[in-house]
């Protein structure tokens, strides 16, 4: 609701006019309330939008892949090239020999990632990844899994002393270590904001174009802003996909930062 | 009343700085990935990924600044 104070200058034209809600798009809203444990867990429209894309890759993937056929055909010859894709340029390139055991993860991330943010290009659809709790959730499994994976891997001690670069003098080392403390948690922190704000920005931008209308109240100006409108739905075709590369592209680094012996 | 648009001017300004920032840092990183692909198109893969990281990192602190700037305006 902090977002809807911000937008509500983009609107005061329409309030008066007619009740109608032109934020529809950009926001969420309640489908069925429902409180667990005092916290508020209500089903909103996202929740909903993020169970179906689930649903789909859970029935998709394995139908396209569960014949182990060797050369796959049709939209599983898509998928493989995106994962090949994924596999080579990011997981093995930056994880090395240890691609091995987060590939499921990051592949997972990817498509997870990709689908959430292309269901806000479906009319009437909503992104669930403008969302800021989903993308905190998305960050805050990379940051445990790069945790546990780096203590794991170097020891509870080594890993904490290892967040130190080499060639540190002694009297600095406290200082250092807390802001390499520090810039772990920004680190993920901004990793959910980016995703975030780049997957809001552009239902934003539709918005101000189309408020552009009712703010002007006539028909002569109706044409430009439908025409850049369907331009930047165009343009968010290609930031879902960046985005879904940056978010997969940025966990792998982390984790094999976190995970990666001192050299 | 005047400290609510001083809020908004500052984080305005604020928002506006950290673009400027941002766009001399991408833009410069740009520049420099396209001539080194010019220079040396067999390598273009590995630069555009280096690009591309260094870009999102980049583009992380905008991200913050912009976020600094929103706080500004909602906590006033």
């Amino acid at each position: 609701m902090m977002l809807h104070t911000l937008l509500a200058s983009f609107v005061t034209a329409t309030e008066e006019s007619e009740k109608f809600d032109i934020l529809h798009h950009v926001l969420d809203r309640k489908l069925y309330h429902l409180e667990l444990f005092g916290f508020d867990a209500s089903i909103t429209l996202h929740t909903v939008w993020m169970w179906g894309v689930s649903a789909l890759l859970m029935l998709l993937l394995p139908a396209l892949f569960g014949k182990r056929k060797l050369v796959p055909s049709g939209l599983g010859n898509a998928f493989e090239a995106l994962a090949v894709f994924i596999q080579d340029d990011i997981i093995y390139n930056y994880l090395g020999k240890n691609g091995r055991k987060f590939e499921p993860l990051i592949l997972t991330f990817f498509f997870f990632v990709l689908f959430n943010n292309l269901t806000g290009l479906v009319p009437g659809g909503a992104t669930p990844t403008s969302d800021i709790s989903v993308t905190i959730v998305l960050a805050s499994v990379t940051f445990f899994v790069g945790l546990f994976a780096g203590m794991k891997e170097k020891g509870v001690f080594g890993f904490w002393k290892g967040l130190i670069p080499g060639g540190v003098p002694g009297a600095l080392m406290p200082l250092i270590w807390v802001l390499e403390v520090l810039s772990l948690f920004i680190k993920h922190g901004v990793l959910a904001m980016r995703l975030f704000a780049n997957m809001t920005a552009g239902h934003i931008a539709i918005l101000a174009l189309i408020s552009i209308i009712f703010i002007f109240q006539s028909y002569i100006v109706a044409p430009f802003p439908v025409i850049t409108a369907a331009v930047i739905g165009v343009l968010e075709l290609l930031v879902a996909f960046l985005q879904a590369y940056i978010f997969t592209l940025l966990s792998t680094v982390f984790i094999s930062s976190a995970v990666a012996h001192d050299h | 009343m005047e400290s609510v648009a001083l809020a908004y001017l500052g984080a305005s300004l604020g928002a506006a700085g950290a673009v400027i920032g941002v766009g001399i840092g991408i833009g410069k990183l740009a520049a420099a990935a396209m001539e080194g692909i010019a220079r040396q198109p067999e390598a273009a893969g590995d630069i555009r990924g280096a690009m591309i990281l260094t870009a999102a990192l980049i583009e992380g602190v905008g991200v913050i600044a912009l976020i600094v700037c929103l706080m500004v305006i909602l906590l006033k």
